[in-house]
């Protein structure tokens, strides 16, 4: 008997490694597995008949026997598995190649205009240098724009702004006194007034002047202002702020310089340029110290508090970085222009 | 301005100038707040060019628009030259750039030839050799140079280098070189030459009234005599200084009128004695009233203020161009020459009106030292004197003087702490003494409030800032430090505009270009939108009639921009805007807002609705979609209004086939408006985190017949009250109209999943639901398929 099992299971395992070495794919193999492998399988059957073998020694021997066939069947269907999912892998890797360059088109995302684009941009170094972002009205009363700018009704400066005024369009409008703002400015005030010091703020936007279009004028543009009031602010605080806005957007290997100008808003005033270590000097805006009327205008105590103010224009800065040559391009809408700048 | 170096230098003292580093100066100049936009050289000499004589001409048959002349250029030998001009003749002297000569444009002289026949060198003009401004033909030469002499030894040229500075408006003074040589002066710690010695005066009284009616626009008025003066040539430096200024050179008087007015910012006017009698009054223009001025126009006046003779005829227009017929000619012999001061608004009001801006307007606007005449005159008479030695000056001054109506400078308080405040420096008193002093200021007293007087032609400085600036201009604007403040403010960007950076964000990742169209609009493109137009505002002066109305929408400016990119044959055109919008209210001002409009070309309305889909989902912002009532301009029948409660957010649709057909715009156009002031404005609130159910879903679906008038909305609705809390997802997923279905309905397919969070749903329960889904959308008109 102990010989006869012995015997059986040797050609229980032959015929198992067999058939899972036949076994033509995965499918195949798993319909193998759980007939020589399942509680039905030859050597399990096997494994049940152990009982009646008396002899304790012989029953370990046929165990150990029977033990050994599985693992080798275990090993052996572990292998043919990997095989088939081999090859099954190649066959289907053959069979669904694809040309992922046929799906290669027009992209779907759309194009944000090179003025939002330098005026985030802008934004962005700003807010990292300390500064909130202020906003106001485009349309602005002569008071704002101007008045409390230190432009009383007859300043001679006044006539650089070419204003676009509105007519009346209620009985609260007195003729001439509503108008397009003709810079960012007016923000200035009405952060003033809404709020008191420290502030700490630029006021990006859209202004307006009379001017005949251009290649380099627009009667619609956009500028970025700055204002900061403090106590102990002082012009050196100007210049180095002017000094750490020139590195940080345009580049560590740029300086920047004040030189004297005037404004009716601020004094001392400057205009500042910007140049590459030993390139020539780019004029980029104005600025200088608040005056003391604009101040008091915006309900803060000149006497308590001194700020500076500068400011520059976007539309420019965008139609350098892109080498625009005409900036009406920039205001066509044409998308074949527009679609150019990612 | 012009403003040419060597006057710069011979306003120092003793000439000691500036030396000749131009960039250096112009550095200095940049620096004082006097932009320098740009350096012209004049008469810069060239070697090689020298004295020739011409011998004689020849024209050749062959070349009729040039001449052989032959030259001698003092070394004996005969040299043959082709030249283009004909204004020469034999024996005249003529420069000749011989060969190899480096002209000022750049060119080298080469022995270039004509018809085989060689040219030995080259025959100039003045404006060829760079010290004449116009030409007309060779630069013929006194007879007194000398042949083979350098052209420029020649003519006493001596090279002059002109500054075009950008004067700002709060420095009148340098409208003169005496001003810009002041300030340079400081700079360069080096004195000013004193001024022209005072004028000789002889026996006879000036004999002239003067009747100023207008004395609050002409608070000074004088006027002196000059006789035995002979109207004749400018010498060749003042004619040079003026041709270099960018005056012409007319004749000795107006030269140095002229001259006056350029050095010392002091216009001032010349009358033919003979022709003014016997005084001037001072009045404004009756209405109609002519006067012919020196340009030779005859001009209408009204409201201007005039300068007359004693026989009230106008003899010019005050403070801008004088008249003709008072004109200085070659029979003068006696001369008024006037200086007044006019306030510089009605200099403005005049000018603008005339039309007419001159170099005696120009410096009256901006600000001219009032107590500035005595020195002007006494200059003017020193200047004359060198070409009509034998002038005489009549004795005194006619003048009327209001000097209670004179401007004035008055002293201003500067305390030493305050220039510490605003510029951060901490200065002595005599440092601020030594910054002031040489630009005129003078500073008294001690400790921590000084005492300034401001000079007269500083009508621009008039309280402490404006005396702290120059103490920075000439302490250096480089020398104050560079510090970047410590900001206590946290720098951030509000909700609001970080809501807005992420809806400009959504919108471009929908495939959306931005664009900016124009904000002023024509008269009638509301109309023709089908918008109203009575809340839009008008320009009161619009440079065009097509832009004189301010938006009150940013629709017509979005289809004028599909308009021509479909003209340029743009293929699909899917843009965006996001811009003010600015329709009157009852305040002050518009009630102006943001606003955000999105288009595409060839696409309909459900475009608009995908758009606004993903626009609330990543605002988060609800809105009912409310199709009873089109919004204006939009498709009737396929557009909704946004709205929350009464608060109006938006419309979604397509825009009306009639305003399409209007503007030739082919193809069904999708849009979606929203006040984006409102939806960034929100605070929406934050979500609170749900734990997802662990147990499994009940998906069924189900199929609806709907007549036109039941909307898939009011179906979603009736679904999610049916299902209340056991909902857990509800889509449409198929949308079908066939002839098999009655005519105008049609059936929509909706995919429910019902999910509770605590347990596993039962069959029954199931079952349950999907009975109340059935009836409750059978009570709003949806019939189960």
């Amino acid at each position: 008997m102990t010989s006869d099992l012995h015997q059986q299971i040797a050609d229980s395992l032959e015929s198992a490694l067999r058939d899972v070495a036949s076994a033509g794919d995965t499918r195949a193999l798993q319909v193998v597995v759980s007939a020589v492998q399942g509680k039905k399988g030859r050597l399990a059957e096997l494994k049940a008949l152990l009982g009646q073998v008396g002899d304790i020694e012989q029953r370990k021997e046929l165990g150990r026997l029977i033990g050994d066939a599985q693992s080798r069947l275990a090993a052996s269907i572990t292998i043919r598995e990997e095989q088939l999912k081999d090859r099954e892998h190649g066959e289907r890797v053959a069979s669904e190649g694809m040309d992922l360059s046929e799906f290669i088109g027009e992209h779907q995302r759309g194009h944000a205009h090179i003025v939002t684009q330098a005026m985030t941009r802008l934004e962005d170094v700003f807010v990292g240098l300390g500064f909130e972002v202020a906003e106001g009205p485009e349309v602005e009363l002569d008071f704002y724009n101007f008045e409390a700018l230190n432009m009383p009704k007859s300043h001679p400066a006044r006539s650089e702004f070419d204003t676009m005024f509105l007519e009346p369009g209620s009985p609260a409008q007195q003729p001439g006194s509503v108008l397009l703002r003709t810079h960012t400015s007016p923000v200035q005030i009405r952060l003033m007034q809404r709020q008191q010091p420290p502030i700490y703020a630029v006021m990006p936007g859209r202004v307006f002047r009379r001017d005949t279009p251009d290649a380099t004028h627009m009667p619609v543009f956009h500028q970025i202002e700055g204002l900061v009031v403090d106590k102990g602010i002082t012009f050196a605080h100007l210049a180095g702020t002017i000094e750490a806005f020139t590195k940080a957007f345009f580049g560590s290997d740029f300086t920047s310089r004040l030189r004297p100008s005037f404004f009716p808003f601020t004094e001392p005033s400057a205009e500042f340029d910007i140049r590459r270590a030993e390139g020539d000097w780019i004029e980029l805006g104005g600025c200088g110290m608040v005056h003391p009327n604009v101040l008091r205008a915006g309900g803060i105590d000149p006497e308590e508090y001194t700020g500076f103010a500068f400011g520059f224009g976007i539309d420019r800065m965008a139609k350098e970085r892109h080498q625009v040559a005409d900036i009406r391009e920039m205001y066509t809408n044409d998308l074949r222009f527009l679609r150019q700048f990612p | 301005m012009k403003i040419l170096l060597s006057w710069l230098n011979e306003l120092t003292e003793s000439g000691v100038g500036f030396g000749d580093d131009v960039d250096r100066i112009g550095q200095q100049l940049t620096s004082l707040g006097l932009a320098v936009d740009g350096v012209e050289r004049h008469g810069a000499r060239v070697d090689g060019v020298v004295v020739a004589k011409v011998l004689r001409t020849e024209k050749h048959p062959d070349a009729a628009k040039v001449t052989r002349v032959w030259v001698d250029a003092g070394d004996g030998t005969e040299r043959h030259v082709w030249c283009g001009a004909t204004n020469m003749k034999a024996g005249d002297l003529v420069p000749l750039a011989t060969l190899g000569t480096k002209m000022p444009d750049g060119r080298e002289i080469s022995r270039r030839g004509i018809l085989g026949i060689d040219s030995e060198g080259m025959l100039c003009s003045g404006v060829e050799l760079g010290i004449d401004e116009d030409s007309a033909g060779l630069k013929i030469l006194p007879v007194s140079a000398t042949l083979g002499e350098n052209v420029f030894d020649a003519l006493e040229v001596s090279p002059e280098v002109v500054f075009d500075l950008d004067v700002t408006r709060n420095r009148p003074d340098c409208y003169g070189h005496l001003g810009v040589a002041r300030d340079l002066a400081a700079k360069w710690k080096v004195a000013l030459r004193s001024a022209s010695p005072s004028r000789r005066e002889g026996k006879t009284p000036v004999g002239l009234s003067v009747d100023v009616r207008d004395e609050r626009s002409c608070p000074s008025f004088s006027a002196i005599v000059i006789d035995g003066v002979r109207v004749t040539d400018s010498p060749e430096w003042v004619a040079r200084r003026l041709r270099s200024a960018g005056m012409r050179s007319i004749n000795n008087v107006v030269d140095v009128s002229n001259l006056v007015n350029l050095e010392l910012n002091q216009p001032n006017h010349a009358y033919d004695l003979a022709k003014v009698g016997e005084g001037f009054i001072v009045r404004n223009a009756r209405d109609g009233e002519t006067v012919t001025t020196l340009d030779g126009v005859k001009r209408v006046l009204d409201g201007d203020l005039l300068i007359c003779d004693g026989r009230d005829v106008p003899v010019g227009v005050a403070g801008i161009i004088g008249g003709l017929d008072s004109e200085v000619s070659a029979t003068t012999t006696s001369l008024a020459v006037e200086i007044a001061h006019f306030e510089p608004q009605r200099i403005v009001g005049s000018a603008s009106r005339l039309g007419l801006r001159t170099e005696a307007s120009i410096r009256f606007e901006r600000g001219v030292d009032p107590h500035g005449a005595e020195r002007a005159f006494d200059r003017f008479v020193e200047v004359l004197s060198l070409t009509c030695p034998d002038l005489v000056v009549r004795r005194g001054v006619a003048r009327q003087v209001a000097d209670t109506l004179m401007p004035e400078t008055r002293p201003v308080t500067v305390r030493r702490a305050e220039i510490q405040r605003v510029l951060g420096v901490d200065l002595e008193g005599g440092q601020i003494a030594d910054l002031l002093g040489p630009i005129g200021f003078s500073v008294s007293g001690k400790g921590d409030e000084l005492r300034v007087e401001i000079p007269s032609w500083r009508p621009d400085c008039a309280v402490e800032i404006d005396v702290i600036e120059e103490i920075a201009r000439h302490y250096g604007y480089d020398e104050l430090g560079k510090l970047v403040p410590k900001s206590p403010v946290y720098g951030r960007l509000t909700g609001a505009q970080l809501r807005r950076r992420t809806l400009r964000d959504v919108v471009l990742g929908l495939g959306l270009s931005e664009t900016m169209p124009n904000p002023f609009l024509a008269p009638g493109d509301l109309e023709s939108v089908g918008l109203k137009s009575q809340d839009a505002l008008r320009l009161a002066n619009p440079l065009v009639a097509e832009e004189s109305i301010l938006r009150t929408s940013l629709r017509p400016g979005m289809l004028k921009t599909i308009v021509y990119n479909q003209s340029h044959r743009v293929e699909g055109i899917r843009i965006f805007e996001l811009g003010h919008v600015y329709p009157q209210g009852e305040g002050e001002l518009p009630d102006e807002f943001e606003s955000l409009c999105l288009m595409a070309s060839g696409e309909d309305a459900s475009a608009a609705v995908r758009w606004w889909t993903e626009i609330s989902s990543a605002l988060d912002i609800g809105a009912q979609l409310d199709q009873a009532r089109a919004p204006l301009g939009y498709h009737p029948s396929r557009s909704a209004t946004l709205s929350r409660g009464k608060i109006l957010l938006g419309a979604v649709g397509e825009i009306d086939p009639r305003v399409l057909d209007l503007l030739g715009v082919q193809c069904r156009v999708a849009c979606l408006e929203l006040n984006a002031s409102m939806i960034c404005g929100e605070s929406p609130r934050v979500p609170v985190a749900k734990s997802v159910s662990r147990f499994p879903s009940a998906d069924f679906d189900l199929a609806f017949l709907a007549g036109a008038e039941t909307t898939a909305a009011s179906i979603s609705r009736a679904l999610k009250q049916a299902t209340g809390s056991a909902l857990d997802g509800l889509q449409i997923f198929d949308v079908y109209r066939g002839a098999d279905l009655p005519s105008g309905s049609r059936s929509i397919g909706f995919r429910i999943r019902l999910r509770a969070s605590d347990r596993t749903l039962t069959d029954d329960e199931v079952a349950e639901i999907r009975g109340r889904c059935i009836e409750a959308v059978a009570k709003v008109g949806g019939r189960l398929r």
